[in-house]
């Protein structure tokens, strides 16, 4: 008796849910980039959950693509959070203001 | 038995995510997230999909963490400050967490009921074999696309990163540090804006 496709997806949207609620508390731009990742992650498991579900490879081939994308984006993420660093000190967001008004 | 494993990991999966989001200090932020990451690949190869859980391992909790984590050492992060200014974004991001939580229970609810078992079963599908045939036939522009992303990537990145002149940075943390301690002088929290 497996788990039906409903609760994987449950637990898909709720990581997901998860994810957001984080990238609008974080402040901090790793803990944002961080609940990003865990939103990517949520995505994948409902490619992989219904890849199983319809013994199709095309879910999984495409977690493959989410996972390079998301190589991708830690490697010009963390480029972007270290040169933000260097200049003001701080990777907290709100210091990130500086084409306000 | 496999029931027992999903709900095992998914427990697990939802308290490390709480936990990312609830730590105010990076580093347990990271290693929450290596949890979570950890239990999704456990779930993976109850979901028949070997190849993918091995990828979530090595790619995620390997590679991708371990830079997250390098880059929390390297700039010896403080813990977050509280929200002061933008306290309505926690209304907002309540709110919104609660929309997307209704509409997750909707979508259970409709999915709940279709077919529970899986239509065609079949183990082999997840298996690396498998998998790399359909990647170097059917798929194999994707997989360009991405190879030429991810070497968009590694220039993006050292060009990101690439050091200013010695004076010059010595010059931008000066002024940085200047225009703090002047903008905590007049008592105004955000660094001067």
């Amino acid at each position: 008796m497996e788990p039906s496709l409903a609760s994987y997806l449950a637990l898909s949207g709720i990581l997901f849910t998860i994810g957001t609620v984080g990238v609008i508390f974080k402040r901090n731009a790793i803990g944002m980039f961080m609940c990003i990742e865990l939103m990517l992650n949520a995505v994948n498991l409902t490619f992989v959950a219904f890849s199983r579900y319809y013994a199709d490879v095309t879910g999984q081939l495409f977690v493959f693509m989410v996972m390079s994308v998301a190589a991708a984006e830690a490697a010009v993420g963390l480029g972007i959070i270290i040169a933000f660093f260097r200049n003001r000190i701080s990777v907290d967001v709100d210091d990130a203001s500086i084409l306000k008004n | 038995m496999v029931t027992a494993l999903f709900f095992l990991f998914a427990g697990l999966a939802i308290a490390c995510a709480i936990s990312l989001v609830y730590h105010k200090n990076p580093l347990y932020s990271a290693v929450s997230l290596i949890g979570v990451l950890v239990s999704l690949a456990c779930i993976y190869v109850t979901l028949a999909a070997p190849f993918i859980a091995a990828v979530q391992v090595l790619i995620y909790a390997g590679a991708i963490m371990v830079l997250v984590v390098f880059v929390i050492m390297l700039l010896n992060l403080e813990e977050d400050r509280p929200l002061n200014r933008l306290r309505y974004l926690y209304a907002v991001g309540g709110g919104l967490g609660l929309i997307l939580l209704a509409q997750t229970f909707f979508i259970f609810y409709a999915v709940s009921r279709v077919p529970k078992q899986p239509v065609n079963v079949d183990e082999t599908v997840g298996e690396t074999l498998n998998i790399g045939r359909a990647m170097y036939t059917e798929y194999l522009l994707p997989v360009e696309i991405v190879g030429i992303l991810l070497l968009m990537a590694i220039i993006g990145g050292v060009i990101l990163v690439r050091r200013l002149a010695q004076p010059e940075l010595t010059l931008v943390v000066d002024n940085e540090l200047a225009r703090r301690n002047e903008a905590e002088e007049i008592g105004d929290y955000r660094i001067g804006l």
